[in-house]
């Protein structure tokens, strides 16, 4: 085996795609415009729970401009999705009944020949409501528990822990904020759906129009072919998809849906609000006794969408006894959906935040209690785990940082006139793979192309898979190209989990090595090639050429060897091809074998100025155990950035929902606030690179979400090593810390 | 966003006589001007501001920043806020007030924003910009959302039963202190409004925010020649680094002589329904040693009256500590 180019795996690699994005010649949903193209406007209750009595469209429907008012009467045929596959978090059709459920549920939409024509029209829509109780409580009440994980005797073994923490943490409903607001353009033509998406998943974004509107497959084509990122909210289809989808239909015209930053905070998902239970009992010596772990989080009033906050907890640490246990509060806001890290990222906020209080509470050094409760196994199990370095993460990490310089005594570090905070918190994240298909073509003209239905969303898939196929062939990066976000390519998994870049790559690795292998057998067979009548057994392709075995590569003109171009060229074939297909999926059968997980640890200083209640996160050392780095620059770039929304996470944002009316009142970027670049700290990232073979040939796991993990609490133990001030209630803010 | 007419004013005369024709020049007018439009457009865009004729007065010969007779400055109303902030003039004499706009918006915004528009900024409370919601400021009598709602960027000094908003801009609070006068014209001639006088409180009239009558036009804004041996200084306290509106800002003005304080004024931003002065506090800091005991006396007189609401009680410390940090800092510059 020729494979790998260490010079190319691993290696610091602009995206490819990087010129068009910075040119703006890289075509996002919304770039999409077609002749006689209309717009879309949603109209959105101003209610969070009733009725809808009348809709009174006698002045909107004069606006000139104005096509269609599109409501629950003339929407057409929507189908609602059964099942748990395909995925979509709010199920119920748009417009299904005259129940609102939620502020900002759309309740009609205008469509017209301009956007401000359907806004000015959208605006004179007049909606009556019977109206009905409404709550939005951030005050969860446990209901019926549901057991996730439990081992031995949690009650017993945490009454007779000698030392114990017993603290409740709460994290807010968060928006995801992207910059590229959600969007639809839906064209319907000679009875077939062509629908640009802000999409993460296009292939199941297909399955569920298909389901939606009745429709084969053939009928349904998915296009998201750049993403102004997603973190999540643009994993699933939401409402207005199938409402430009509808207009389309009804029309016969294309139709451009772009949802408000209102709308977006309202209808398109968040991250829920959590309130979780931490109870930790331990011997003297730090030895975890005891572990358990109770969470809500609220849901909407119709869909079951659960934040998964236990989902860490029963592996991370060692301990015999532990329960995770789940709930769900219903309110009446939009469906919760995945938001970076589900589930482990406010997790771990409770986590790592109980564990700093043990710490302190054990007269133990925080970095010394996580080392002293390292498992061997994923104990709850019983499996072994893929690759664990996370003691390595904690002790490079702490060693980076200096941590052995920290005074534990509170507000006992200064500098220049700053009190300095120093916490820390580990980190993990799940490994998925999942079933992916690629095609690969070898050209005569000297270039490569892959194909795959999957999408980047942004973090640097187009780089990967030409990074992969460039170290297997020698071919140069400039001239492979890489088509992605089309459910016309072979089937790929959605961006999400931290999952493609593993799933990408035995499927790419199969694809090109199979094109290789064509291309050998070419040369093999091809009249007056100078390689004809060798057995392909005999023959490798390598460096871009295709050679005797035994003779030197790239040597060419002795007639021992030829460029794989030529190979192509002389056989009179435009190019050649190879397929590659991966396994894996929820049920992946490696899950019954191993414990497939990333890790990490978070090293945070924050300084903090009483004169002026002023704290900043001056500066975060992170250690990350994600296997083999394909692309370090891409992959520094998803901590960092993630780092970064960590500091948001920690100091920042919140959605706010008035309880008298149900709006999330903060629904604009200059009221949710969010970290900018004066609020970056230094950031100094190490990837800790035991390769992961268990889980794949070049031993990738993931990166995208781990950075997050974690971080929100690094900072708040940091900020009570400088304060003083426990913060349980994300996020600490300026009256939290002003009583310092 | 409603249906207007835009217009563009060839002279003042001309915008004059175009504003002269509303019922109003305060909320619910008819007819605004147009200079940078960073407010008026967003506020328009959410059915805020519902005006039936836009009058474009950003091509008037307004633009200009010149030193007076008397050793001042007269700043064109539709100088940027860009242009002023960066104006060596500004950047030598009146320190506080470049580092007031640089503590504002983001550069983008300030490439946009002009002076008079600044000045005529509206507040940011959320119930104000949500039609939906009951505020008395955008409809009177609606009632205030804001009083038992999200109010945590609200104020606590001059707020009334009926309105609590405060007026978000930074370059207001140094004018503040920096004792400017707005020179506004209409169509039976020219007067001079010191701005201590330009806003009003908004009791039982919050929809009235200004002196402004229909068919006033601002012209240009001048600041008096700075004190011999003044220094002055403008601190911006927020949740994040940048890009936010104040929760707590102090614009100081001192003169400091034997380590007494010979001369003082000073404004807060980000805790008033406008910017917020108080001159008896002032008075009695002439003479007094320029330490933070006497700065402690000034921020507790200042914020004697605060009325802290539902969610924002943390301003009023905040405020205190605001304003003796700036006190100290700006008596300690050499």
């Amino acid at each position: 085996m020729n494979y790998v180019d260490k010079n190319i795996i691993g290696g610091s690699f602009n995206r490819i795609d990087g010129d068009k994005k910075v040119t703006g010649t890289a075509t996002y949903t919304s770039d999409h415009n077609f002749p006689g193209l209309l717009y879309a406007v949603p109209v959105s209750s101003s209610v969070a729970s009733g009725t809808i009595t009348n809709l009174d469209i006698s002045v909107a429907e004069k606006i000139p401009g104005v096509r269609l008012i599109l409501r629950a009467d003339n929407i057409g045929k929507l189908y609602r999705v059964s099942g748990e596959q395909p995925k979509i978090d709010e199920k119920r059709p748009p417009f299904a009944d005259g129940e609102v459920r939620y502020y900002g549920q759309s309740v009609a939409a205008v469509i017209a020949d301009t956007f401000e024509q359907a806004t000015a029209a959208a605006d004179a829509v007049k909606v009556s409501y019977d109206l009905k109780p409404h709550n939005v409580s951030e005050h969860l009440e446990p209901g019926d528990w549901k057991v996730e994980s439990e081992r031995g005797n949690i009650g017993e073994a945490f009454d007779e822990a000698p030392v114990r923490i017993d603290e409740t943490y709460i994290t807010p409903a968060e928006t995801h904020n992207t910059i590229e607001l959600h969007a639809t353009v839906a064209t319907h033509q000679n009875g077939a759906f062509t629908l640009y998406e802000t999409s993460q998943a296009v292939v199941n974004h297909q399955q569920v129009a298909m389901a939606m509107l009745g429709e084969p497959k053939e009928h349904v084509r998915v296009i998201s072919r750049f993403l102004g990122s997603g973190f999540g909210s643009k994993l699933w289809p939401w409402p207005h998809c199938f409402i430009a989808a509808a207009a389309a239909r009804q029309l016969g015209k294309p139709v451009k849906l772009v949802l408000s930053r209102k709308m977006n905070f309202e209808a398109a998902g968040h991250r829920p609000l959590t309130q979780q239970h931490m109870q930790l009992g331990a011997a003297q010596d730090g030895k975890l006794l005891a572990l358990s772990h109770d969470y809500l989080n609220h849901t909407s009033i119709l869909d079951n969408y659960k934040e998964d906050c236990g989902e860490a907890t029963p592996f991370l640490y060692s301990t015999a006894n532990l329960r995770v246990r789940s709930g769900l509060a219903r309110r009446n806001v939009g469906t919760p959906t995945s938001m970076r890290g589900p589930g482990a990222v406010p997790g771990l906020f409770a986590l790592e935040s109980a564990m700093d209080e043990l710490a302190i509470k054990l007269h133990m050094d925080p970095v010394q209690l996580r080392l002293k409760n390292e498992p061997q196994v994923d104990e709850s199990t019983g499996l072994p785990f893929s690759s664990r370095h996370m003691a390595e993460c904690i002790t490079t990490g702490a060693q980076k940082f200096g941590w052995d310089k920290r005074n534990p005594q509170i507000g006992s570090m200064t500098r220049d006139g700053k009190i300095l905070g120093w916490g820390m918190a580990a980190c993990t994240w799940i490994a998925l793979r999942m079933p992916t298909e690629v095609s690969v073509e070898l050209k005569a003209d000297g270039t490569a192309r892959a194909v795959c239905a999957t999408q980047d969303i942004g973090t640097g898939t187009y780089t990967v898979i030409a990074q992969i196929v460039s170290a297997e062939t020698g071919i140069a990066l400039d001239k492979i190209d890489v088509v992605l976000g089309d459910t016309n390519l072979p089937p790929g998994p959605f961006s999400g989990g931290s999952t493609v870049t593993a799933s990408v790559i035995p499927a790419i690795l199969q694809a090109v090595r199979e094109a290789k292998q064509a291309t050998i057998a070419l040369a093999a067979k091809t009249p007056n090639s100078p390689l004809q009548g060798r057995k392909p057994d005999d023959l490798v392709f390598s460096n871009g050429t295709v050679s005797a075995a035994n003779s030197t590569t790239g040597m060419s003109g002795n007639g021992l060897s030829l460029p794989f171009n030529r190979v192509i060229e002389m056989a009179g074939s435009a190019s050649v091809s190879g397929q590659g297909k991966s396994e894996g999926g929820f049920a992946d059968p490696l899950k019954k074998k191993y414990s497939l997980h990333s890790f990490g640890a978070h090293f945070v200083e924050v300084s903090w100025q009483p004169e002026l209640a002023r704290l900043r996160v001056e500066r975060v050392v992170t250690a990350i155990d994600g296997g083999t780095v394909i692309n370090a620059k891409t992959a520094t770039n998803q901590i960092e950035g993630a780092i970064v929304m960590g500091v948001g996470m920690a100091l920042f944002e919140q959605t706010h929902y008035d309880p008298r009316n149900g709006a999330a009142i903060n629904s604009n970027l200059a009221d949710y606030v969010m970290a900018t670049h004066a609020d970056c700290p230094r950031m100094d990232v190490t990837f800790i690179k035991h390769p992961d073979t268990v889980f794949n040939e070049i031993g990738a796991r993931s990166l995208g979400e781990i950075g997050l993990a974690g971080t929100a609490a690094a900072i708040t133990n940091a900020i009570h090593h400088a304060t003083g001030i426990r913060v349980r209630k994300l996020p600490a803010t300026i009256e939290d810390l002003i009583t310092a | 966003m409603q249906t207007f007419q835009l217009r563009r004013a060839d002279n003042a005369d001309a915008a004059i006589r175009g504003g002269s024709a509303a019922k109003t020049a305060q909320q619910g007018a008819e007819v605004r001007f147009l200079a940078g439009g960073t407010t008026l457009l967003d506020l328009m865009k959410l059915n805020v501001e519902t005006p039936k004729q836009v009058i474009d007065i950003s091509r008037l010969p307004l633009d200009k920043i010149e030193s007076t007779s008397d050793g001042g400055l007269r700043i064109g109303a539709t100088v940027r806020n860009a242009d002023l902030a960066h104006d060596e003039r500004v950047k030598r004499d009146y320190p506080v007030l470049s580092q007031a706009l640089l503590a504002g918006a983001s550069a983008q915004l300030r490439n946009m924003a002009t002076t008079g528009g600044n000045l005529l900024q509206r507040t940011r409370c959320v119930y104000f910009r949500d039609t939906d919601m009951a505020c008395n400021k955008r409809n009177p009598g609606s009632g205030c959302a804001a009083i038992d709602g999200f109010n945590r960027n609200l104020a606590i000094l001059g707020v009334s039963d009926q309105c609590i908003a405060t007026n978000p801009s930074d370059m207001n609070v140094a004018l503040m202190a920096l004792d400017a006068t707005l020179h506004i014209k209409n169509a039976k001639g020219e007067r001079a409004v010191p701005i201590a006088d330009f806003f009003l409180l908004p009791g039982t009239t919050p929809d009235k925010e200004t002196v402004l009558q229909p068919g006033d036009l601002i012209t240009s804004v001048t600041l008096p020649a700075p004190a011999k041996g003044s220094r002055s200084l403008y601190l911006k306290l927020r949740d994040r680094a940048s890009y936010e509106f104040a929760l707590a800002s102090a614009a100081v003005v001192m003169t400091v002589n034997g380590g007494k304080i010979d001369k003082v004024s000073f404004a807060m931003g980000g805790v008033g329904v406008r910017p917020w002065r108080d001159k008896s506090v002032e008075a009695k800091l002439i003479g007094q040693p320029a330490g933070r005991d006497t700065f402690r006396a000034a921020s507790e007189a200042f914020l004697k009256d605060a009325k802290p609401q539902s969610g924002n009680a943390f301003k009023v410390e905040l405020a205190k500590r605001c304003l003796i940090h700036t006190l100290d800092a700006a008596a300690k510059l050499a």
